[in-house]
C-alpha cells in the first residue's frame, strides 16, 4: 500500500469498529479483556482524532467511565447484596423495615462481592468509552451528512437544532445581563419571565428568519412524487419497520418463540426499510458537497470491528468461563487466545487508516463581537 | 432586457387597514444596480421580499398584482423554486446561516438544487476567490467579523448563480471598513459578472455612488429613476446630497468626489472656522483610570484611561472588536472589569459604579444596551412606563412624560415589539432616564435609524448633554457623531488612540471625516454648520 494521503476517515466506519468494541466489551468481565479493549480504543484515538472540539470530549467520555465505576461501587457497598469469604471491612447493617427485606444497607463489604461490583462497572464504562472514541474520531455532523436522502430533512432539523443551542445560551447571558442595567439582581419567578420573554422573543425571531433563509435558498424543494410511488414508499417502511420489530422479538425471546422465524423475518424487514429509503430518497434531489468516499481503509476499520466482535462471541461459546472473572473461589484471570488476537486486531485502524489531516485554522479570524458576548 | 417586472402591485398584511405598498408599476433591467431608499417603515423590506415570493409565501398578507423575475411569476412559485433564479441575503447573516463553516455554508444552497459535486466544487473555490474570502475557507461562521460574515452571507446565495441577488442592508451593521469590504465585492459583483443587485440601505451615502439606479419608497408608493433626479426629493438624504439641495447644484451631486468637484467657488470662501474655545470644563463626573477588560486569552479593553465631564457628549469610535462595548460595560459597572479604578462623583461622595447595587447603580450610570429590546419584558409601553418608575420609586407619569418628550403620541396600549426600531430605543432610553442618571451611555444606538430618526436622537441627546447630563455613545456612523458629539474618543485594539473635540479628531483621520468635511473642509461638518456659516439658501 503506498503512503495514504491525510484525509479524514468516513464516520460510519469509525462508528462501525466502535460497535463492535461495545459488543465485545459487554461480553466479558475479565479485567485483562476490558483492560486491553480499552488500551486499543484509547491507542486508535490517540492516533487518529482531530483537534476539533468534539475530538476533545474523549475526556469527558473518560471522565463519564470513571463515575460510573465509583458509583457502581457506592452503590454496592450501600445496597448491594454483599456475598464471598474475604472480609474487606465491616461496616454496621442499618436494619430496613419488614417491606424491604433482603435489601441491605451498610453491613460487612467482601472482596468477591465488591470485585463483581467492580467489573460490572468497568464493563459498562468501557462499553462507554468505545463509544466515545467514535464520537472523538468522527464529527457527529458528517455522520448527519451521510445519512440516506430520505432522511435528508431530518437529519438538517438536527444540524439546525444543534446549532442553536449555544445561541440560545448566548441569548440567555445577554438578556440576564441587561436586567442588572434596570436595576434587577434577583432571582426567583419573576427573574424568570423577564429573562424568558425577550430570550423566547429573539429565538423565535432567529427562527423565522432562518427559515426565510432556508426557504429562499431551496430547502425542502422535491421533485413531484406521484400518489402510486408514495403509496409504495409508505408501505414498504412501515412493513420493514415492522417486520424489524418482530423479527427482533424472535430473535432476543428464542425460548417463547416456535420455529425460527425471526432472523428471516429480520432479514426481511431490513431489506423492505432500506428499500422504502431508497424510493423515498429518489424524491430528494439534493446532493452533497465533497462527500465522504467509502474505500479499503473503511472496510478494514469496520472489519476489524466486527472481527472482534465475532471472535468474543466464539470464545464465549468455547471457552465461557475464561471470560468471566473467577471469583468462587477468587483466582488469577487468564488470557482466551481468541479473543485477545480478537481485541488486537481492532487495534489495526491506527496503523491501516490514512492520518488525520491537521486542521489549519483559518488566520485567526476576528473573533466577532467578542466584548458583546462575554461578559 | 427587463430582470424583474412588477406590474400594479399592492401587498397587505393581515390585521392591517393600509396597504404597505399600493399599485406599484416598477421594471428594472439586467446588470443593474438598484438601491431602495426609503424612511424606517416605509416597505423597503416588502418590496425586497416581493421578488422571490417570500412576501407573501412566509410573511402572510395579499398580494395583488403580478411579480415577474426572468419569466417566471413569483406567484405560480414557491421561494425554494426560485432559489435558481433569486439569492436573498437578509438583515443579519448569522441569523440565516445554516452550516458552521465558511466552505459547508457555500456548498449548501447548491446541494438543494441537487447540483453535481464537481460543478459544486469548482463553484466553491470559484465564489471563495471572488469574495476574497479564501482564507477563511475552514473558518467557523460564528468567529468572522461581521464585514467577513456579510460576504460569506453573498457568497452563499451567489454558487446557485442567481440572475439577480438581493441585499437588505448589508452595511448598516458594519464598520466603514467592513462596508468597503463588502461594496467592493458587490460592485464587482455587478462588472463582473453582470448580476442584478437590489440593494436596501438605510446609510444611503455608502452605496448611492454606484448606483444606476433609485427606487424611492414613500408611503407605500414607488418612484424610480436616474439617482440624481430621484434623490433630488427624497425623503432620505445623505449629507452629501443635502448640501446639494442646498447649494441647488445640477446635478444634484452623489457622491463626494462629484460635490468637490462643484464646491469650487464655495470652497474658496469658506473661512476656517476658528478652533471652538474649550469649553468651560464642568465638573468630572466620572473618571476612570487605567481601566482593562479581559475576556479569557482576549485583552478587549487595555488600561484606558477616561473621564466624562458635566453637559458633554462623548462618542466613543472604533471599528467592530475594538473595545467599545467591553469599556462602556465597564464603565457602567455592570459589566466585568479586571483591572483598574472608575470614580463617580468627587470628593467625599466618589463612589465605584461596581461597588453599588444595581438598583442604584442606575441611579447614577444608566446604559442602553446594543440590542435595547432586552431590557423590555411586559406587554405594554403603559406598562414598561409604569414598572420603570416603580423601579425608580419616581412619581407616577416620571416615565411616561420623558417618553412624550422624545416620541410624542405613542399609544401606550401598542405592544413593545409592534414599535419601529427607533420608537423601541426611544422608549428604553426613557426607561433608563428615569433613574435620572448623571450619565447615560448608549451603545451602537443608530443600528436602523433613518436620517430623521438620527437627528430626532441627537436632539434628544444634546437636550440631555444641556440639563447637564453626562452622554457616553460608542457608534461607527460618522455622521451621526459629527452632529450630536463635542469630543470623540476613538478606539483601537482596546487602547485609546484619540480623544479630543469632535472637529479636530475627525477631520484629521479620512476613515472618520463626515461627508460635509471632505467636501468643504475647514472645519464644517454637518449642514447645520454650512448653514450657520453660508445662511439658510444660497
Amino acid at each position: 500500500m503506498n503512503a495514504q494521503l491525510p484525509r479524514a476517515l468516513h464516520p460510519l466506519a469509525w462508528w462501525g469498529w466502535a460497535i463492535g468494541l461495545a459488543v465485545a466489551a459487554s461480553m466479558t468481565t475479565n479485567p485483562l479483556l476490558l483492560a486491553l479493549i480499552l488500551g486499543v480504543v484509547t491507542l486508535v484515538v490517540a492516533a487518529r482524532r482531530s483537534d476539533s472540539p468534539w475530538a476533545r470530549a474523549f475526556r469527558i467520555y473518560v471522565g463519564l467511565g470513571i463515575v460510573i465505576v465509583l458509583f457502581r461501587v457506592v452503590l454496592h457497598v450501600l445496597v448491594g447484596f454483599k456475598w464471598g469469604d474475604h472480609k474487606l471491612f465491616d461496616l454496621p447493617t442499618v436494619g430496613l423495615p419488614d417491606w424491604a427485606a433482603g435489601i441491605n444497607v451498610l453491613g460487612p463489604v467482601y472482596l468477591e462481592g465488591w470485585l463483581a461490583a467492580v467489573l460490572e462497572g468497568v464493563k459498562l464504562a468501557t462499553l462507554v468509552i468505545a463509544i466515545g472514541g467514535a464520537n472523538a474520531l468522527a464529527n457527529p455532523k458528517r455522520l448527519l451528512r451521510s445519512m440516506p436522502n430520505a432522511l435528508h430533512e431530518v437529519g438538517t432539523a438536527v444540524v439546525v437544532s444543534v446549532s442553536v443551542a449555544p445561541q440560545l445560551a448566548e441569548s440567555v447571558q445577554r438578556v440576564y445581563r441587561a436586567r442588572l442595567l434596570r436595576g434587577e439582581s434577583g432571582l426567583g419567578l419573576r427573574a424568570l419571565s423577564q429573562v424568558a420573554l425577550p430570550v423566547l422573543q429573539d429565538t423565535l425571531d432567529r427562527s423565522l428568519m432562518l427559515a426565510a433563509a432556508m426557504e429562499s435558498r431551496g430547502y425542502g424543494s422535491r421533485r413531484e412524487a406521484d400518489g402510486t410511488r408514495r403509496l409504495l414508499t409508505g408501505t414498504l417502511t412501515l412493513g420493514g419497520l415492522l417486520a424489524l420489530a418482530f423479527g427482533m422479538y424472535g430473535v432476543l425471546d428464542s425460548e417463547h418463540t416456535t420455529g425460527h422465524w425471526g432472523v428471516p423475518l429480520l432479514v426481511l424487514g431490513l431489506l423492505s426499510s432500506a428499500g422504502g429509503l431508497a424510493l423515498g430518497g429518489r424524491e430528494v434531489r439534493v446532493t452533497s458537497y465533497r462527500s465522504d468516499p467509502w474505500r479499503l481503509p473503511e472496510t478494514l476499520t469496520v472489519l476489524s470491528g466486527v472481527v472482534t466482535a465475532t471472535a468474543m462471541g466464539i470464545s464465549r461459546n468455547v471457552d465461557s468461563h475464561q471470560l468471566v472473572m473467577p471469583l468462587q473461589p477468587i483466582a488469577a484471570p487468564t488470557l482466551p487466545l481468541l479473543a485477545t488476537v480478537g481485541i488486537l486486531i481492532a487495534a489495526l485502524p491506527a496503523f491501516v487508516t490514512p492520518p488525520t489531516p491537521s486542521s489549519h485554522r483559518a488566520a485567526a479570524p476576528v473573533r466577532r463581537e467578542l466584548e458583546e458576548v462575554a461578559g | 432586457m427587463t430582470a424583474i417586472e412588477l406590474r400594479d402591485v399592492s401587498v397587505t398584511y393581515a390585521d392591517a387597514v393600509e396597504p404597505v405598498l399600493r399599485e406599484v408599476d416598477l421594471s428594472i433591467s439586467e446588470g443593474e444596480l438598484v438601491l431602495v431608499v426609503g424612511r424606517t417603515g416605509s416597505g423597503k423590506s416588502t418590496l425586497l421580499g416581493l421578488l422571490n415570493g417570500l412576501v407573501p409565501y412566509s410573511t402572510g398578507g395579499t398580494v395583488t398584482g403580478t411579480v415577474t423575475v426572468h419569466g417566471r411569476e413569483t406567484s405560480a412559485h414557491r421561494p425554494r423554486d426560485l432559489a435558481d433564479l433569486v439569492g436573498v441575503v437578509g438583515q443579519d447573516p448569522l441569523a440565516g446561516f445554516v452550516t458552521d463553516t465558511v466552505e459547508e455554508e457555500l456548498a449548501y444552497g447548491m446541494e438543494q438544487l441537487g447540483l453535481p459535486p464537481e460543478v459544486m466544487r469548482k463553484r466553491v473555490e470559484e465564489t471563495l476567490d471572488l469574495l476574497g474570502i479564501a482564507e477563511l475557507r475552514d473558518a467557523p461562521l460564528a468567529d468572522l467579523s461581521g464585514g467577513q460574515q456579510q460576504r460569506v452571507a453573498i457568497g452563499a446565495v451567489l454558487t446557485a448563480h442567481p440572475k439577480v441577488l438581493v441585499l437588505d442592508e448589508p452595511t448598516s451593521a458594519l464598520d466603514p471598513t467592513g462596508a468597503e469590504e463588502v461594496l467592493a465585492a458587490i460592485t464587482r459583483l455587478v462588472h463582473d459578472l453582470g448580476i442584478t443587485v437590489v440593494v436596501a440601505e438605510h446609510r444611503v451615502e455608502r452605496v448611492l455612488a454606484y448606483a444606476d439606479r433609485v427606487v424611492h419608497v414613500v408611503d407605500g408608493a414607488v418612484e424610480s429613476g436616474e439617482p440624481a433626479a430621484v434623490m433630488r426629493t427624497a425623503t432620505v438624504a445623505p449629507p452629501v446630497v443635502e448640501l446639494g439641495r442646498w447649494a441647488d447644484w445640477s446635478p444634484l451631486p452623489l457622491s463626494v468626489r462629484d460635490a468637490r468637484r462643484l464646491a469650487g467657488d464655495l470652497q474658496s470662501s469658506v473661512v476656517e472656522v476658528q478652533a471652538p474655545q474649550r469649553l468651560p470644563r464642568n465638573p468630572i463626573v466620572l473618571s476612570a483610570r487605567s481601566v482593562s477588560v479581559r475576556h479569557g486569552d482576549l485583552v478587549a479593553v487595555r488600561e484606558v484611561d477616561l473621564d466624562l465631564y458635566a453637559g458633554e457628549v462623548v462618542a466613543l469610535m472604533g471599528r467592530n472588536g475594538a473595545g467599545k462595548s467591553s469599556l462602556l460595560w465597564a464603565l457602567q459597572g455592570s459589566g466585568r472589569r479586571s483591572g483598574g479604578s472608575v470614580t463617580l462623583g468627587g470628593g467625599d461622595d466618589a463612589v465605584d459604579p461596581g461597588d453599588l447595587a444595581p438598583a442604584v447603580r442606575r441611579t447614577r450610570v444608566g446604559l442602553v444596551p446594543q440590542t435595547p429590546t432586552d431590557l423590555l419584558y411586559l406587554s405594554t409601553v403603559g406598562a414598561e412606563c409604569a414598572q420603570a418608575d416603580t423601579e425608580t420609586r419616581s412619581a407616577p407619569g416620571t416615565c411616561r412624560e420623558l417618553l412624550d418628550r422624545i416620541l410624542p403620541d405613542i399609544d401606550p396600549a401598542t405592544h413593545p415589539r409592534d414599535l419601529s426600531e427607533g420608537q423601541r430605543l426611544g422608549l428604553v432610553l426613557a426607561v433608563q432616564l428615569t433613574a435620572r442618571p448623571d450619565v447615560l451611555m448608549l451603545d451602537e444606538p443608530t443600528r436602523g435609524l433613518d436620517y430623521q430618526g438620527k437627528a430626532a436622537l441627537a436632539e434628544v441627546l444634546r437636550g440631555l448633554a444641556d440639563d447637564g447630563h453626562a452622554v457616553l455613545l460608542s457608534t461607527h456612523d460618522v455622521e451621526f457623531t459629527a452632529i450630536v458629539a463635542d469630543r470623540v474618543v476613538v478606539m483601537a485594539g482596546g487602547e485609546i488612540v484619540a480623544d479630543g473635540p469632535t472637529r479636530d479628531v475627525v477631520t484629521s483621520s479620512p476613515a472618520f471625516a463626515p461627508q460635509i468635511s471632505k467636501v468643504l473642509g475647514g472645519g464644517l461638518l454637518a449642514m447645520d454648520d454650512v448653514v450657520r456659516a453660508f445662511g439658510e439658501r444660497r
